[in-house]
């Protein structure tokens, strides 16, 4: 590859990034790194599609409105689970008990709600702080003690079973949330104008930060990607959300309940929460120096040490940073089943979760991995879910969904493993 | 500080694990603008000697001198201050990381709101790699995983010269490389003398060391059996204060050598 650069005088060429000057240069650097084994989140975006495309000509009304709100509502607590992995994923360390501890931390915090009448904020703080010490504790066994991270949770999935169990009391074996705001996490609608209202703070707020960062790299004398792309960016960001916040704000009430004043639209509460932990969380891992140590401890842990990095306490922080992530899943949870039962948040709430970030293209074995596959894995699972829920019937139907959801799984860590070999380097 | 004077200075260093008395009274130096070849049979402590100077180990007895004062090294943080940077054979890079990650790992710049200031970082890195006239790397914003051998000792080599350091020690840095990657990395190690930084280099390869150093010193089962300038040694003289201790009149007494041999036995 020629790479043309500003020479001074006598001096080698300053090495540069090789930034794309133009869009078809964008394009072509993007095949070239899919083409290397960066893949990303290509293979979520593309199962996204595909699956859209089966399930809307193999059922009827599948592409429905009603079917759209439901994916994203049930695809919530999943995707708050697998941020938080993405964490311990990133470190090849892997938390098997953050469903249970996330349930757990729910039901702690639905306790304070309902029997000691505690405002929803500081119930969910509290929920939070519960799954924080949890997590605390995991990372302490996991870092300090050395226990392979494998055993530590499988401990805790089960321990966390039976504590669960003593927080809501095994004589009612249940937990009803009484508080709206705590009901209505999963459920709620915002009103059609707030929904605007986030997609112009939205795209204000995203032109501004790319605008900085190439104004950025201008003042140290660097290349930025290409106007027209950052252009074609925002223009996609302003359409696909028009169009996102103008279905969602469709009445699907009844004319009669209509003029009863009985609406419902708007869009979903979930989309704004989650949209808002995804900010929050690629931030720290993208743009902060802790996020880069994450990066170097689970790409090489010796190497970090060398470079002066904390790694244990790293190691503990993303099981502390899991477990809180955990207890805000295991809220949504609650609020889409109304309240927390003892058995909630076990059986294969964790694994999927696994999947949805596996699926999305974070790798199982540490170094590699981003906040948003969680969200386009979670996405792409929910809708293989629903899906199926539709079309499969009959007294077999979930055992064809449970077959069918594990190969898909073993298929997106296939994919992982595939991509690390193309990845190498060939020397 | 004198011409002359060495920037570092070991003298009469020994360092043992238990019983096995590994640095038998070391005398050692770097100078400014020098390649100083460390070289030594397996096991003749070159590279405990090196972990001594970075700091890994602490000296048993003997003095540690830096640019004439004597100093105290505890630990690698307290090599690193005095500006000597250690590149270890396996090189400990992120492979999941670009080159510009890597070279700053653990001391990341921030701008003004205490975020990763990757504009400047990314500059000063390609800067960095422009003063050592590297060529053959393309990209600043390649991940580690996609380099060549050669590519990464340079990316390791520059991560140590990124922070103004004095002294450089590369510990077999050509041992799995081709011809012309070696080529390249040598080209690399006068460069940094040339610049003005005391470089050690350890090297089994004779025909490296007699190519890019101003002075050789041999090791010989813990003993420094000549520290000479390059010119002064022929390729036979060298191989000999390895595997002997001594060459004519160079090296170590007989009578040390003599006991030294029979302990071994
Ligand atoms: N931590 C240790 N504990 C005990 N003995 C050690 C330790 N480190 C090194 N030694 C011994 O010290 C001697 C010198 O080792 P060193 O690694 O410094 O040799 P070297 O010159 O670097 O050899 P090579 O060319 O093989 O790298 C060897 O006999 C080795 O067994
Ligand atoms: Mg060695």
């Amino acid at each position: 590859m020629s790479e043309m650069t500003d020479s001074r005088a006598g001096a080698a060429p300053v090495v540069t990034a090789a930034v794309p000057r133009s869009l078809g240069e964008s394009f072509y650097n993007y095949r070239q790194r899919v083409r290397t084994g960066e893949i990303g989140a290509l293979p979520a975006v593309i199962g996204i599609v595909l699956l859209l495309i089966i399930f809307s000509f193999a059922q009827t009304g599948f592409l429905s409105l009603s079917s759209f709100i439901s994916i994203l509502q049930e695809s919530a607590p999943t995707i708050t689970l697998a941020m938080g992995l993405v964490f311990v994923l990133l470190l090849g360390e892997i938390d098997l008990s953050a469903g249970v501890v996330g349930s757990t931390a729910a039901a702690f915090g639905a306790i304070l709600s309902v029997k000691h009448g505690i405002a929803w904020p500081l119930a969910i703080i509290g929920a939070a702080a519960f799954g924080a010490v949890a997590g605390s504790l995991l990372g302490w066994l996991r870092a300090r003690i050395g226990i392979p991270s494998f055993v530590v949770t499988l401990a805790a999935f089960i321990s966390f079973q039976g504590a669960q169990i003593l927080v809501i009391g095994s004589s009612s074996g249940q937990v009803s949330i009484g508080d709206k705001i705590l009901l209505q996490l999963d459920n709620g609608r915002l009103s059609p104008v707030l929904g605007w209202v986030y997609l112009v703070i939205a795209v204000v707020a995203y032109t501004a930060v790319k605008l900085m960062q190439v104004n950025g790299r201008r003042r140290q004398g660097l290349a930025s990607e290409p106007m027209s792309l950052l252009v074609l960016r925002i223009g996609a960001l302003i359409v696909g959300g028009a169009i996102f916040v103008y279905f969602c704000n469709v009445d699907e009430a009844l004319t009669w309940q209509q003029r009863q004043g009985i609406h419902i639209r708007g869009v979903p509460w979930v989309v704004p929460i989650i949209a808002a932990m995804l900010v929050v969380l690629s931030f720290a891992l993208d743009k902060t120096r802790y996020g880069r140590h994450v990066y170097a401890v689970g790409g090489n842990d010796e190497a970090a040490r060398r470079a002066g990095i904390p790694v244990r306490l790293i190691r503990t922080s993303v099981f502390v940073i899991c477990s809180t992530m955990a207890a805000f899943s295991g809220l949504f949870l609650a609020s889409e089943l109304n309240g927390v039962n003892t058995q909630e948040g076990g059986g294969n709430v964790l694994l999927l979760a696994v999947a949805a970030a596996v699926i999305g293209g974070t790798s199982l074995m540490g170094g590699r991995g981003r906040v948003v596959d969680a969200v386009l894995g979670g996405l792409a699972l929910a809708i293989l879910q629903y899906g199926m829920s539709n079309l499969i019937k009959g007294g077999n139907a979930s055992a064809y969904q449970y077959i069918i959801t594990g190969i898909v799984l073993l298929l997106a860590a296939a994919v992982d493993a595939l991509s690390r070999h193309a990845g190498r380097s060939t020397s | 500080m004198n011409q002359n004077e060495p920037i570092l200075r070991m003298r009469g260093i020994t360092k043992s694990f238990g019983p096995v008395s590994v640095l038998k009274g070391v005398d050692f130096e770097a100078h400014l603008g020098e390649v100083t070849a460390l070289v030594g049979d397996n096991g003749a402590g070159k590279s405990t000697l090196v972990k001594c100077i970075g700091g890994t180990y602490s000296i048993d007895a003997g003095d540690y001198l830096f640019e004439g004062r004597p100093v105290k090294v505890h630990g690698p943080r307290d090599s690193a201050a005095l500006g000597i940077e250690i590149v270890y054979q396996d090189l400990a890079l992120c492979d999941n990381l670009d080159i510009v990650q890597n070279m700053f790992l653990g001391r990341e710049q921030l701008n003004l709101v205490r975020t990763l200031d990757e504009p400047s970082m990314e500059r000063l890195a390609g800067e960095t790699l422009a003063s050592l006239s590297v060529r053959t790397v393309s990209s600043v914003r390649q991940k580690v995983a996609s380099l060549s051998g050669g590519q990464r000792q340079t990316v390791a080599i520059a991560k140590a010269v990124l922070w103004n350091s004095k002294v450089v020690i590369l510990d077999e840095p050509t041992a799995a490389l081709g011809v012309a990657q070696t080529a390249e990395v040598l080209r690399l190690v006068r460069n940094l003398a040339d610049q003005g930084l005391a470089v050690i280099l350890i090297s089994h390869n004779m025909n490296d060391v007699l190519q890019v150093s101003d002075r050789i010193a041999a090791l010989y089962l813990g003993q420094m059996a000549a520290l000479v300038k390059r010119s002064e040694v022929t390729h036979t003289q060298i191989v000999e204060l390895i595997t002997a201790g001594r060459s004519g009149n160079l090296g170590l007494p007989l009578s040390t050598t003599l006991s030294s041999n029979g302990a071994a036995l």
